[in-house]
């Protein structure tokens, strides 16, 4: 139980920089999740905790003590790989024991740690078997079960579900959370799933290419408030819809690409004549009557879920314009005509078109 | 993977076509002359085949009484042995270290394997030339600096270990050359997954590495006592010719010397045959064995 | 991964120094005897370091070989080697390679008992049936050709395996598409599957050359004439002996050259090398 301190990271492999600038703090007993798109260097900066990759710049600590040149071992960490790395000549018990084994722990205490991992992962009957004979959720928790029996100070997760079907996710997803719940040890996971994120996480860190920190907060802090068009596109299904224009001189409404004029639920006078990028979320555009939308898409298809209907739009003259969509309840079924949509004054965002920074209304 | 095609060509003719050729020097050069040895094997015939005696298994119990023959048994096992365990302790420790080292792994690579290149023959004249007894520069060593008599023509031990170091030298590159693809076949999680457990390299390779190279192990156990067994047999013509006195006669070796030069075609046939059997014994061993392999 | 262990590392760099330069030593003190004048491969202690006469060498024994147990000149004994490396290897890739396709391409009533044959063959290396393969080399007057040299070690049944596996690893599909674009089986061998073999080609080529040129046992015995001996067995064969006066300066010059084709091979094409022999033992 441990906090972490990520200070002031970076790494390069040569010429190419994979993280730049990362610094978080991480209390103990938290879990933070760290998303991104693949190849954005979340894996690798988990590494640079675990010590499987060297730091190049910037300081790692683990509980205080800086670990930067610390081996694995001597950092008092467990970690959970993407593909379980059981030893396969091995049976379950002895996948467990092997760290144990390794640092000298008596056989009693070996088997009362392995045994009690065992019954909370419900592989109490799997002890004997060998990984071939397991099916992946159960692998999953032998790998879960070797991490445990360390009983270390932080937890290191490397897109442990990546490789369980959608239906096993969902389980082991409430799994771990009962797990955290119950050792409430300190956890690092890492995860492109945006559902794993927003669902597990205490605080998440939204990466980007490049090993840039995006945002750092809670899952409904980056959902409510993104701090970049990267997190607001990265969170949410369909993405966040964004129109370029220029807000204005009164504030009142856009004036986007395309000749088409935006009203605004209310006036934004200080923002009055930036040119900016208006966001609002699929989910936060409602049907109304023709007088009171503000948005009148011309609809381009639609995708029937059942409960949802997702339709895909353009407002102004030409296919060119900007896209709109909208997440609407099932019952509406728009004809191919227009849609009279409007949102209000709270699920409304702006971001500099240039540096795609949130700006504050 | 598949073992059949769910598709083929229909065609009548054109199979039997190209498989003539195989098909042709297989049972001409192949088959017909295994037969002829089994056939051989079970008469007594003399040198021109004048004269001819069925004598069912004779030739076989005449071998294994014969003291000669089962020396040389000893003598192949004893052989084979060495050149196993030392060429497959040496490939396994360079292999681990060039593993371990990673980056400056494909320059000793390159440097270790190419011996194999070499005729097994030919290395023998190379180290039987080291090791002369008049000119050899470590024979000059040992005198000089060790007082030590050396000359592998005289004494059977010393030319044991010549022609064990003659043919082990080869197969060092084989050897390396296969426990370094096994070991770099293991997934590096694995490694990881190990050292964050608190294991150090030694302890890894010892816990880790070597059980999950048993099956590269085993194969290359069977294949280096084949190649102890019978290609070896250009090392011990140009090194010792078999001597002194037969000491260093493994079993093809014997059956060169019986056959051609004294011939006795039966003798020589017979122990053929048992050479074969023991051939089909460790070919059927390692497939068994190989189909057994895909555990992990 | 972090680990400081340079205890370990410089143990390891050490072993494999070491390593290297014992099994480099026979190579370097046979080039240094091959550097020298006869007289001076007599005097003991031999040379460590190269003299100035090796392309004298080099000539003397081309053209006119050893003075000893044989005297054919080397030039000839390695164009011998050479054509039979070359044919050996060629030979074995093109008849197992279409072997192997009308193994896994058709279905004909001896397709298994074909199959159990060659299996067979595996188990049967030249030296368990060295008489009688003789007799009937002999019976088709082929000793002291290229032929009888050759024609026996062609029949490879690891070469025939390691195709077939190859080709089961095709897709279906590919055979198929081109059969429904009217490609009949030969123009499919041609066109499609050839191709896509080429570097399991390459890399058998590497190893089935080295087989070939190493060859000992066969060409003993099948070569009665000097000017048919292959460099291999004709450097054992300038070694009378006892202690008769060898010019080992000559010797091993030859021995250099017979070294030399494998080793370029091995050298140049290290890639299919590699592959070759690990794929032929899958």
């Amino acid at each position: 139980m441990a906090a972490v301190s990520i200070r002031d990271v970076y790494k390069s492999f040569g010429e190419v920089k994979v993280i730049q600038g990362i610094s978080m703090e991480i209390a103990d007993g938290e879990f933070v999740v760290m998303v991104g798109p693949s190849g954005c260097g979340k894996s690798t900066l988990l590494r640079m905790v675990a010590g499987l990759e060297s730091i190049t710049s910037g300081d790692i600590a683990i509980d205080g003590k800086v670990v930067n040149n610390l081996e694995p071992k001597d950092r008092d960490i467990a970690m959970v790989f993407q593909n379980y790395a059981l030893y396969p000549h091995m049976t379950v018990h002895d996948n467990m024991a092997y760290g144990l084994k390794i640092r000298g722990l008596s056989k009693a205490e070996i088997d009362t740690r392995v045994n009690r991992a065992a019954e909370i992962l419900e592989l109490s009957k799997f002890l004997k078997r060998r990984p071939r004979e397991l099916s992946g959720g159960q692998r999953q928790r032998v790998a879960m079960g070797r991490a445990i029996v360390r009983d270390p100070k932080v937890f290191l997760f490397d897109e442990p579900l990546s490789n369980l079907d959608a239906k096993l996710r969902v389980q082991m997803r409430e799994e771990l959370q009962a797990l955290h719940q119950r050792l409430a040890t300190t956890t690092l996971y890492v995860t492109h799933d945006q559902v794993e994120a927003m669902t597990l996480a205490h605080r998440m860190l939204v990466m980007s290419t490049g090993g840039k920190t995006e945002q750092i907060g809670a899952p409904l802090e980056v959902y409510d408030k993104p701090a970049t068009t990267f997190v607001a596109g990265f969170i949410g299904s369909p993405p966040m819809n964004l129109i370029a224009g220029r807000l204005e001189p009164d504030g009142a409404a856009l004036a986007a690409e395309g000749g088409v004029r935006i009203a605004l639920p209310q006036a934004y006078p200080k923002l009055g004549g930036r040119s900016m990028l208006l966001g609002v979320r699929p989910e936060h555009l409602e049907i109304c009557a023709e007088g009171q939308a503000l948005l009148v898409p011309q609809v381009d298809f639609v995708e029937l879920l059942g409960a949802d209907s997702l339709v895909y739009g353009h407002i102004g003259k030409d296919k060119a314009s900007p896209r709109v969509a909208a997440r609407l309840h099932a019952s509406v079924k728009p004809q191919n005509g227009h849609l009279w949509l409007r949102f209000v004054a709270e699920n409304v965002h702006f971001f500099d078109p240039d540096t795609g920074r949130r700006i504050e209304a | 993977m598949a073992t059949e095609k769910r598709t083929h060509f229909p065609s009548a003719w054109l199979p039997y076509v190209l498989v003539a050729p195989q098909l042709a020097i297989t049972l001409v050069f192949f088959m017909w002359p295994a037969g002829q040895a089994m056939w051989q094997s079970v008469l007594l015939q003399n040198a021109f085949g004048t004269n001819t005696q069925f004598v069912w298994f004779d030739n076989f119990r005449d071998l294994f009484a014969d003291p000669r023959y089962l020396a040389s048994f000893k003598t192949t096992a004893e052989f084979s042995l060495l050149v196993a365990v030392s060429g497959m302790g040496i490939g396994l420790v360079l292999a681990a270290c060039c593993d371990y080292l990673l980056r400056a792994a494909t320059v000793y690579q390159t440097l270790v394997i190419w011996p194999y290149a070499v005729a097994p023959a030919v290395a023998a004249v190379l180290w039987s030339f080291i090791f002369n007894p008049s000119l050899g520069l470590v024979t000059y060593v040992l005198r000089a600096w060790f007082g030590y008599d050396w000359n592998y023509l005289l004494y059977s031990g010393q030319a044991m270990i010549l022609v064990v170091i003659a043919s082990t030298w080869r197969q060092i590159s084989y050897n390396f050359l296969f426990f370094l693809a096994g070991l770099q076949s293991i997934p590096r999680s694995l490694t990881e997954a190990a050292a964050i457990d608190g294991a150090g390299p030694v302890k890894r390779f010892a816990t880790i590495a070597f059980p999950l190279l048993s099956p590269t192990s085993f194969f290359l156990l069977v294949v280096n006592v084949v190649y102890a067994f019978f290609e070896t047999f250009g090392v011990i013509d140009a090194a010792t010719e078999g001597g002194p006195m037969q000491s260093t006669q493994i079993l093809v070796y014997k059956v060169y010397r019986d056959g051609f030069k004294g011939l006795d075609i039966s003798g020589s046939a017979a122990q053929s045959v048992i050479l074969m059997v023991i051939v089909i014994a460790l070919t059927v061993i390692q497939f068994r064995y190989i189909e057994r392999r895909v555990e992990y | 991964m972090i680990e400081h262990r340079p205890g370990l590392n410089f143990f390891c760099h050490a072993l494999l120094i070491t390593a290297i330069v014992v099994i480099l030593f026979p190579v370097w003190f046979t080039f240094v005897a091959s550097t020298h004048t006869a007289e001076r491969m007599r005097e003991v202690p031999l040379p460590l370091w190269p003299g100035g006469e090796l392309w004298q060498n080099v000539v003397a024994v081309l053209r006119h070989g050893v003075a000893g147990a044989s005297t054919a000149p080397v030039g000839r004994m390695m164009v011998n080697s050479l054509i039979m490396a070359l044919s050996i290897a060629i030979g074995k890739i093109i008849i197992s390679i279409i072997s192997a396709y009308a193994i896994v391409y058709f279905r004909f009533r001896l397709r298994m008992l074909f199959f159990w044959m060659i299996f067979i063959t595996l188990m049967l290396p030249v030296e368990v049936r060295i008489f009688p393969t003789y007799k009937v080399v002999s019976e088709l007057h082929m000793v002291d050709s290229y032929q009888g040299l050759v024609l026996p070690l062609i029949a490879s049944a690891t070469a025939t395996f390691l195709f077939r596996q190859f080709f089961l690893t095709i897709p279906d599909s590919l055979m198929e598409a081109a059969w429904m674009d009217g490609a009949g089986p030969m123009r499919f061998f041609w066109d499609v599957v050839l191709p896509l073999s080429r570097t399991n080609i390459a890399a058998l080529f590497v190893i089935l050359f080295i087989y070939g040129w190493n060859q000992y046992l066969w060409p003993l015995l099948i070569t009665t004439q000097e000017s048919m001996y292959t460099v291999v067995i004709g450097i054992k064969r300038m070694i009378p002996g006892g202690d008769a006066s060898v010019d080992w300066n000559l010797v091993m010059t030859t021995a250099m050259l017979a070294m030399l084709p494998p080793a370029l091979v091995v050298i140049l094409m290290q890639k299919w090398f590699v592959k070759g022999l690990i794929e032929q033992e899958k």
